[in-house]
Parts: C-alpha cells; structure tokens; sequence
C-alpha cells in the first residue's frame, strides 16, 4: 500500500488554479520533498492531504484512507507541521507537548521515545513560554508534538523556512533519523539544496507538478551542456550573455552565473566575446547540474 | 471528558498567564461598577434658576422661598427683567426661569386666580421634564397653602374636592437610585466581559494559526465549543460574585430574593451571550472584525436593556427587539430578585426566553464551527 496517493486534485482560488490535475504517489517509509518556490501550490496540497481543504476535484488517500471520506480517521494517524508555527506561545514548551500527547489520548512518557532525540535539544527550557524560543527551537517543538502521538505519515510544511543553515543542516538529520524508525515523511521546501536530502522529490510550479523521481534521476536527466561563468562585471554579465548567440539560458548561482548552450560550446569562442564586450579575469568552465538547474531548465520549458 | 478537561485548563492557563488579563476580569469591574455606579444617577438636582420677580410682594417671596427649600432648585440669578433671564437659558447659565408678574399677589387675593410663567430648558428632555414637573410640585403645594392663608381672610371658599396624595415607594423606599443602578449594571457588566471574551477567542486562534494545528487532531466539534465555553462561563460567575459583594460592601444593596436565583440565571444568561460570542467568533477572520460585531451587538444590547431608560416607555416594535437581548433579561431579573424578592414563579418566562435563546445560539455556534475549509 502507498502511504500517499493523490489522483488527480484540483483547486481552485477564485480565477487563480492553485492546483492543476496532480497525480502523485508516495511510498511507504519514504522521504519525499515536494520542491517548489513561493506560491507553487505546496501548502495548498498539504492542506488537502491534512483534511483542512476540500479539493475542487479529483481523490486523494493517506494510508490508504480517503482524504474526504475518513477524514476523521486520518487525523488520529498522521502528524502536521504547518508553514507558519502554530503553537500556543502563551503556554511552555513541556505544556504544548502536553497538551498534544493528551489531544491525542497519549502521554509523552509513551512516546519518549520517538521525540528523545528532538526534545532533549529543547528540554533544558521546557519551561519557558514557546513564544520565547529561538526559531530553530520553535521548529523543534512543532516537531515534537506533531510526533507526540506516534504518527505513520507526517507532513512538514516549509519546516526550513527562516531557520539558519545549522538548524536547517540538523533539523534534515533530525528527519533522516525518524524515517530510518519507518515514518513516512512528506516535506515540501523552497531551498533546492535540501531537494538532494530526499529518497524522492517532485518539483512544482503554478499548480502543476514538473518531475517526479529521486534527485540523481532528475539531475542525471539534465541534457544540456552547463557552464558556471564569472568575471570581473558581474552585474553586466548577465546581459551580455544573453546576446551571445549560442545561449539557452542564464540565470545566477550564487557567485556564478549559470549558463545552459545550445550545443557543446568552444570555450574559447566565449571567452573571446566576452573580451570583446569588456570583460576581463574570465573564468568559465563546465559543471554538473544540480537540483536548481533541473528546476530552472523544466520552468523555463 | 478528558479532553474538554484539557481544553479549559489550558484556556484557564492562558487568561490567567495574561497579565493584563487578570486585572481585567477581577479588579476592573469593581472598578467599573463602583464608579457607574455614582455616576449614572437619574436624580435631578440643583436646577439653576432664575427668578424674574416683578412683583416683590410677600407672597412672590414665599413661593420663592418655597422653591429653593425644596431641594431641587438652586438660585442661580435673580434678574431684573425677563430679556436678561431669557439670555441666561440661551446661554445655559440656567436651566429655568420663573417670571412671577406685576399684582401676582393682589390677582390671587382679589380674582382669586394668578397667572406665573415657567420658562425650561428642555435639551436634555428628561431632565427638563423633570424640572418642570418639581416645579409644577413646589407650586401646587404653595397654592394649598395659600387657599388655607385666605379662607379666613374672603370668609367663605366654595368647598373644592381636593385629592391628597400619599406616596409610599415599594422595594426602594428611600428612592435610592443606586440600589436600583447597582444590580442593572452588574448584570450589564458581567454580560460584556464574557461576550468580548468569547468573541475574540476562536478569532485569536484562527490568527495565530493554532486552529490549524487543532483542527488535524482528532478533536471533536462539541469537546472544543464545551472546552472553550466553560472557562468563560466560570470567569463570568465569578464575576458576579465579586461584583455582589462589592455591591453589598459599598452600596449595601437589598438581595431580599435567592442569590441562587441570580446565579441559575447567570448561566443561562452567559450560555446566550457565550453562544452568540462564539458565534461572531466563529465567523469573523481577525480579532477586530470579531470586536466591531461585538461592539455593535453590545451598543444595541446596552441601550435596549431597560438599564436607563424603562423598557415599557419605548415603542411598542422597538420592545419586541428587547425579547432577543439577553441584558433586558438579566437586569430585569437581577432587579426583581434582589430587591423584590422574585421566586423562580415569577421570572419564568424570562427562563424559558432565555433558554430557547440559549440554544439557538449554541447550536449555531456548533453548526457554523468548521474544521475544514
């Protein structure tokens, strides 16, 4: 049995179709990321497969449990974090743990285990008032008590966004070490580095979902030559490549730009243009695409 | 059960970690009901007067004399002629002017009849109202007195049927304003802590986003409305409580009725205003929506109670939009038992009003309550 299937949701805003015929499956025990930036339909999704949200149509299940249906049951089995932290601030963190276990008719003794590793980061201030934690720290007790109840699949909503990079470098531990206990984890992200933490990824965009396999597939799919190019005018790099008559795309990689041509170049033939336009300390050399560039290359299509 | 438990200690937890919260529903309404308390009197006194006497006879002094030892008035002017009294009222410097004209006395002793003139600033209409009527008073008891002074004087008075009035004030005997104020406001007030408490409730869960994560655990719909209702309901009679002992310690208010009376009452009472609380609650997205509705409600609510002014005094259509407002209710019933003495005989249709209100608004609240969207 598949932990997640969705066939065929739709949904619609108003005028704007914040999903678009999605077809999506999701093992058993997997990690799967669902990559996509702002305003792509993540949370949207998310919100379906929680029972929050009725899709327009279209059928979904968790656990083999339909979405509409069962709703009631599927709230007993699954465990959500959503984007925006939604706990209660006024109260510490020992009683929104508290709080959750007893919502869901357990203590936090009887799954101690499961969250041991998480909460033992934040019991030093278990009596503080959640308002008061640090962010990395509030994603660890949203974590927390969405494990309170001992979940088969847990849906993570954006858990990175706004976390430094060493919260965010544990918190994907964190979630490497609860689906090694056979959790099913879905968890969607804006950031494309964390796309290659993932057993599988789909990425999305304006509703509709671009590829879905594991992330060596999706970069290994990647056909096109690449270049990373830097000189001295960054800023009008940009610019002058695109008047370069062999490029498909360009768009910046953090201090490179990243350049995708439309057969395998002459480097020298480049950096001959560039010389021309004014640019100098030139350095151009062919890379391996990664998650982003697949996302960029499959956007732009 | 346990989890209704749950839901009310933590909201108990989080009205009373809230610091400004605590002061509010205990020392506040104290506050409040003492204050409103002296101050919402209906009492009319020290009406500024002035006198335009054109007469200066010994009876334009006496009935002068009279007016001023009634207690209601105060000489405030006394003009010389009527153009400087009249430009004292325009400019509110008085509130009334008496003219007394030239040969009041020697038309009352010869013609037997006299005229006066009575002049009332009427822009606030109860309270001109009840100055013309004092006034009215102190005069017709000066006119007994004179026919007593003449009669021997002209011999013989055809015999007038006269009616002598004797008043005797049941459940207030003194008239005491604040005996009547105090229980009215009371109930008034104990109704507008709860609603506004309630109706910012869900709302302010709704915008934190902690609904979010409640409405994926396995929660049922009633453990929640019972689990957030309760908590107001306890705070709402305890308020009363402190607030009929404060009424009790400062204004030494009658409770001749069963004060477990007033208590059932209480929470039918606050299970209407929690239903209707929970309601806007429900319905609005932000807490200032959810406190606009509520103010709306409770302007209505207030003005409409028969608090001030007599329900049976308004229009009859606008009486039938008293039978919906649960501060009527109360007021009237805290009114009735605490100084009457009312038995549960006596305000049973306000029972059984209030309990179908009560459940309407409850199962409206719980019907529009979603956990989906």
């Amino acid at each position: 049995m598949k932990a997640i299937t969705i066939d065929g949701i739709s949904k619609k805003y108003g005028k704007t179709q914040a999903l678009d015929q999605i077809n999506l499956e999701v093992e058993e025990g997997a990690l799967f990321g669902l990559i996509g930036p702002d305003g792509a339909g993540k949370t949207t999704l998310f919100r379906i497969l929680t029972t929050l949200l009725l899709a327009d149509t279209g059928q979904a299940s968790v656990t083999g449990l339909d979405v509409v249906k069962d709703y009631k049951e599927i709230r007993k089995t699954i465990g959500y974090m959503p984007g925006r932290f939604s706990l209660y601030q006024d109260l510490t963190v020992e009683e929104n743990l508290n709080f959750f276990a007893t919502i869901f008719g357990t203590t936090i003794e009887e799954n101690y285990d499961l969250v041991r590793d998480i909460y033992v980061q934040i019991e030093p201030f278990k009596n503080r008032r959640a308002g008061k934690l640090s962010g990395g720290m509030k994603q660890k007790l949203a974590l927390s008590c969405a494990l309170i109840h001992k979940p088969t699949v847990l849906f993570l909503d954006e858990p990175t966004t706004g976390v430094d990079v060493v919260s965010r470098q544990e918190f994907w531990e964190m979630l490497r070490k609860l689906k090694e206990k056979g959790i099913t984890i879905l968890v969607s992200t804006p950031y494309m580095d964390e796309a290659s933490l993932c057993d599988r990824i789909a990425l999305i965009q304006k509703g509709q979902l671009l590829s879905i396999d594991s992330p060596t597939n999706i970069i290994q799919q990647f056909s096109k030559p690449l270049y990373a190019v830097k000189t001295n005018l960054l800023h009008q790099l940009l610019g002058d490549l695109r008047t370069f008559p062999l490029t498909d795309t360009v768009f910046p990689f953090g201090e490179y730009l990243h350049l995708t041509t439309k057969q395998q170049l002459e480097e020298d033939q480049l950096t001959i243009f560039l010389q021309n336009k004014g640019h100098q300390k030139i350095q151009l050399h062919p890379t391996k695409a990664t998650i982003e560039d697949c996302f960029m290359e499959l956007m732009t299509n | 059960m346990r989890t209704i438990l749950l839901i009310i200690q933590k909201e108990l937890l989080q009205v009373f970690r809230n610091k400004a919260m605590l002061p509010l529903l205990t020392v506040i309404p104290v506050v409040q009901l003492i204050l409103l308390s002296f101050a919402a009197s209906n009492e009319v006194k020290d009406i500024a007067l002035s006198v335009v006497d054109h007469d200066h006879s010994s009876y334009s002094r006496l009935l002068l004399q009279k007016m001023t030892a009634s207690g209601y008035f105060k000489l405030q002017q006394y003009a010389d002629h009527h153009d400087q009294a009249e430009r004292s009222l325009q400019t509110d410097e008085v509130d009334m002017v008496l003219e007394i004209p030239n040969g009041f006395e020697r038309d009352l002793l010869r013609q037997k009849t006299a005229d006066l003139q009575l002049l009332v600033n009427a822009i606030n209409g109860s309270k001109g109202g009840l100055a013309g009527a004092y006034a009215a008073q102190v005069i017709q008891n000066f006119n007994q007195e004179i026919i007593a002074d003449v009669v021997p004087m002209i011999g013989t008075l055809p015999a007038t049927p006269r009616l002598d009035i004797q008043y005797s004030n049941w459940y207030n005997p003194t008239l005491d304003y604040k005996t009547f104020m105090v229980p009215g406001i009371l109930g008034t007030l104990v109704t507008i802590i709860v609603m506004i408490l309630t109706a910012m409730n869900i709302v302010r869960e709704k915008e934190i986003g902690t609904i979010e994560q409640l409405n994926v655990t396995p929660i049922k719909k009633y453990q929640f409305i019972l689990g957030k209702l309760l908590p107001f309901l306890f705070i709402g009679l305890f308020d009363l409580a402190i607030g009929l002992v404060a009424g009790k310690l400062i204004f030494d208010i009658p409770m001749v009725g069963s004060l477990g009376l007033v208590f059932a009452f209480c929470v039918v009472n606050l299970i209407v205003v929690l239903g209707i609380g929970l309601l806007i609650s429900t319905m609005a997205d932000t807490q200032q929506q959810a406190m606009f509705v509520a103010w709306f409600f409770m302007m209505i609510f207030i003005l409409m109670s028969g608090l001030f002014t007599p329900i049976e005094s308004m229009p009859k259509w606008a009486q039938y939009f008293t039978y919906p407002n649960p501060i009527a209710h109360f007021v009237e019933v805290m009114r009735r038992v605490l100084l009457k003495g009312s038995t549960f005989a006596d305000i049973q249709w306000q029972f059984a009003v209030m309990t179908v209100l009560a459940i309407t608004f409850s199962s409206l609240a719980m019907l529009t309550y979603r956990k989906t969207t």
